[in-house]
C-alpha cells in the first residue's frame, strides 16, 4: 500500500496539530441562498439556526437578486453549460466578450481578460509581464493570492510597510537601477477593511518611473462615487496600470475574476498566464449573470448607497454602543478585541443570539489583534442591522468591553 | 575584522526601520527578539533583509542558509553575517 501507515500518521499529526493551535477550520453548511437571511446547519448534524449573515462578502446584496437569477437562467438556455476549453481554444463565447467590455467601461481602463478567479488572475499577471531584471514592490498585507502570484515569477521583490508612503518611496528611488518597477497593493485591505492612499501611490509612481498594480476584490461594485473601486474614490482612474478583481464577491459572488488594465498588459496576460492558458474558461451561466450585475450596477448607484448608509450607521452605532471599531470608511468593520480567546466566546455568543461573525486572530491577523470582522451588504435592511447592534451590546455587555479602549481591553483580559 | 557590536547595531536599526511602524515596540526590540516566529517579519519579506545585508557587506548568503531559523533574531543575523564576511 503506498498510502503507508507512516504517511497516514504524518498526516494526522499535523492535523491534530493544526487543531492544537486553534487553527483549524470546519465548515458551516447552508441551507438557504446567500442573503442577510441564513439557515445555517452547524455543528454538522444539529437544527438548522436562522441567523443574520454578517460575514458575507455580498456587498451589494446581489449574490440572490432575481434579476441576477433570471440572466444566469438565460445564459444557460441560450449559451449552454460548459464549455469543456480553456478560453483560446474554443472557450471563448460572445458574451466573454461583452464582459470583457463591460468590465473595462465600468473600471475605466483600456481592456480587461477575464480569469477563473482573481486567484488565479493574481497568480497569474507578474510572470506573464515581468522578468527577473525587474522589480515587485509589494504592501506588506497584500492578500496571499497576490504573495503567490509574486513567488511564481521571476522579478526581484521587496516590501514596503502597510501604506506607508514614505518607505514607499525609499523603495523605488533604491530600485531605480532596475528595468522595470511595479508597485503592488490591495484597493481595501480585507482584514482591517482600510483603504490604500492611491491618489499618493499615483504621484510617486509617477515620480519614480513604476508601474502600479491594485487587487481591488473588496472594492469593486461599491467604492467610490459610482462604485468603480479605490481608484475612483481617490480620483484616479486612467492611471491605474493593472486592475485586478473578482466576480466572487459584491458582483455577484459566483466565480471569476480579471485582469483589466493597460492594453499590452492584457494581451501579454492572454499570451503568458498560465491560468488563462491552461484552466478551464468561465462557464456561460455565470458570465451572463456578471454581465448583468455590470448592467445593474452601471443604470444605478442605489445598491451602493444604500451599502454606504448601512456603513455609516452600523459604523455609528457600534461606536456609540462603546465598541473599539478600527475607523474607515469601507463595510468591513473590525471590532477589535486584541485577545484570541475573547473573539472566540463572542463569535459564539452572537452565533446564539442570531448573529453569524467570525472571530479572527493570529496568523490570520498579527499577533494581539484578534477581532470581530462585520461585513455589511446593502441586504441589510435596517431591522438586521438594529437586531445585531442589540445583540452585539448585550454580549459584549456580558463580556464587560463595553466603553474600554485598547489598553482596557489587553488589561482585563491579556494578549 | 568585523566590529561585533557595530555589526549588532546596524542589523537592528535596519530591522527597526525596515519592519517595525510602532515607536514603542521598537523600543522593546532586542538582539534576542524573535523577528520571523515572534511574527514581526513574515518570512516573504525577510528577502529584503538579505538584500540589505548582502548589499552592506559585500556578501553572497546562499538560498539555502539563508532560512528562517538563521534570521530569527539579530544576533542570530550577525552571526550569519560574521561567517560569511570571514569565511568561518
Ligand atoms: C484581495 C483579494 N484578492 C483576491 C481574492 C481571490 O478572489 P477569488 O475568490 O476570485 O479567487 C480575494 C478573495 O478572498 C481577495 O480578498
Amino acid at each position: 500500500m503506498a498510502y503507508s501507515d507512516k504517511v497516514r500518521e504524518h498526516y494526522q499529526k499535523t492535523i491534530k496539530e493544526i487543531r492544537e493551535g486553534g487553527l483549524f477550520k470546519e465548515e458551516r453548511f447552508i441551507h438557504s441562498p446567500q442573503a442577510a437571511d441564513i439557515k445555517v446547519e452547524y455543528p454538522e448534524g444539529s437544527e438548522l439556526a436562522s441567523l443574520i449573515n454578517m460575514c458575507a462578502n455580498n456587498y451589494l446584496g446581489l449574490s440572490s437578486h432575481p434579476e441576477v437569477i433570471k440572466a444566469a437562467h438565460d445564459g444557460l438556455d441560450s449559451r449552454g453549460y460548459g464549455m469543456s476549453s480553456v478560453r483560446f481554444i474554443c472557450g471563448t463565447q460572445d458574451i466573454h466578450r461583452e464582459l470583457q467590455n463591460k468590465l473595462t467601461k465600468f473600471l475605466g481602463t483600456e481592456d480587461t481578460v477575464l480569469f477563473p478567479s482573481c486567484m488565479d488572475a493574481n497568480a497569474g499577471v507578474f510572470e506573464a509581464i515581468l522578468g527577473e531584471e525587474d522589480v515587485i514592490i509589494a504592501d506588506r498585507l497584500v492578500h496571499a493570492s497576490l504573495i503567490d502570484g509574486i513567488r511564481l515569477c521571476k522579478a526581484q521583490y521587496d516590501s514596503f510597510k502597510h501604506m506607508n508612503m514614505d518607505h514607499l518611496e525609499q523603495k523605488l528611488e533604491m530600485h531605480q537601477d532596475k528595468r522595470i518597477r511595479l508597485v503592488v497593493t490591495d484597493g481595501v485591505f480585507s482584514m482591517d477593511g482600510d483603504m490604500a492612499p492611491l491618489d499618493k501611490m499615483v504621484e510617486l509612481c509617477e515620480r519614480y518611473d513604476s508601474m502600479i498594480l491594485l487587487d481591488d476584490s473588496h472594492a469593486t461594485g461599491f467604492i467610490g462615487k459610482t462604485g468603480k473601486g479605490t481608484h475612483e474614490h481617490f480620483g484616479v482612474v486612467g492611471k491605474i496600470d493593472i486592475i485586478t478583481t473578482t466576480l466572487g464577491k459584491a458582483l455577484g459572488g459566483a466565480s471569476g475574476g480579471c485582469v483589466s488594465g493597460r492594453a499590452e498588459i492584457v494581451e501579454m496576460c492572454k499570451q503568458r498566464a498560465r491560468p488563462y492558458l491552461f484552466s478551464n474558461t468561465m462557464p456561460p451561466v455565470i458570465v451572463a449573470a456578471a454581465s448583468k450585475v455590470l448592467d445593474i450596477i452601471s443604470e444605478t448607484t442605489e445598491r451602493r448607497d444604500k451599502l454606504e448608509q448601512n456603513t455609516k450607521y452600523f459604523r455609528e452605532k457600534m461606536t456609540e454602543a462603546g465598541f473599539d471599531i478600527r475607523p474607515g470608511q469601507t463595510p468591513i468593520v473590525p471590532v477589535m478585541l486584541y485577545n484570541a480567546q475573547l473573539s472566540q466566546d463572542m463569535a459564539k455568543d452572537l452565533y446564539a443570539e442570531g448573529i453569524y461573525v467570525i472571530g479572527f486572530f493570529y496568523p490570520v491577523v498579527p499577533q494581539g489583534q484578534a477581532r470581530i470582522r462585520c461585513q455589511l451588504s446593502a441586504a441589510h435592511e435596517r431591522e438586521h442591522l438594529d437586531k445585531a447592534i442589540a445583540a452585539f451590546k448585550k454580549v459584549g455587555a456580558k463580556h464587560g468591553i463595553l466603553g474600554l479602549k485598547k489598553k482596557e481591553i489587553i488589561e482585563k483580559f491579556g494578549l | 575584522m568585523l566590529d561585533e557590536k557595530q555589526l549588532q547595531d546596524a542589523v537592528l536599526t535596519y530591522v527597526k526601520n525596515e519592519y517595525i511602524d510602532d515607536e514603542e515596540e521598537a523600543d522593546e526590540l532586542t538582539p534576542e527578539t524573535p523577528l520571523i516566529s515572534g511574527g514581526i517579519v513574515d518570512s516573504f519579506s525577510m528577502v529584503s533583509l538579505k538584500v540589505f545585508l548582502e548589499k552592506k557587506y559585500a556578501i553572497k548568503i546562499p538560498d539555502e542558509d539563508a532560512t528562517p531559523t538563521a534570521f530569527d533574531t539579530v544576533n542570530k543575523i550577525v552571526k550569519l553575517v560574521k561567517r560569511f564576511k570571514e569565511g568561518k
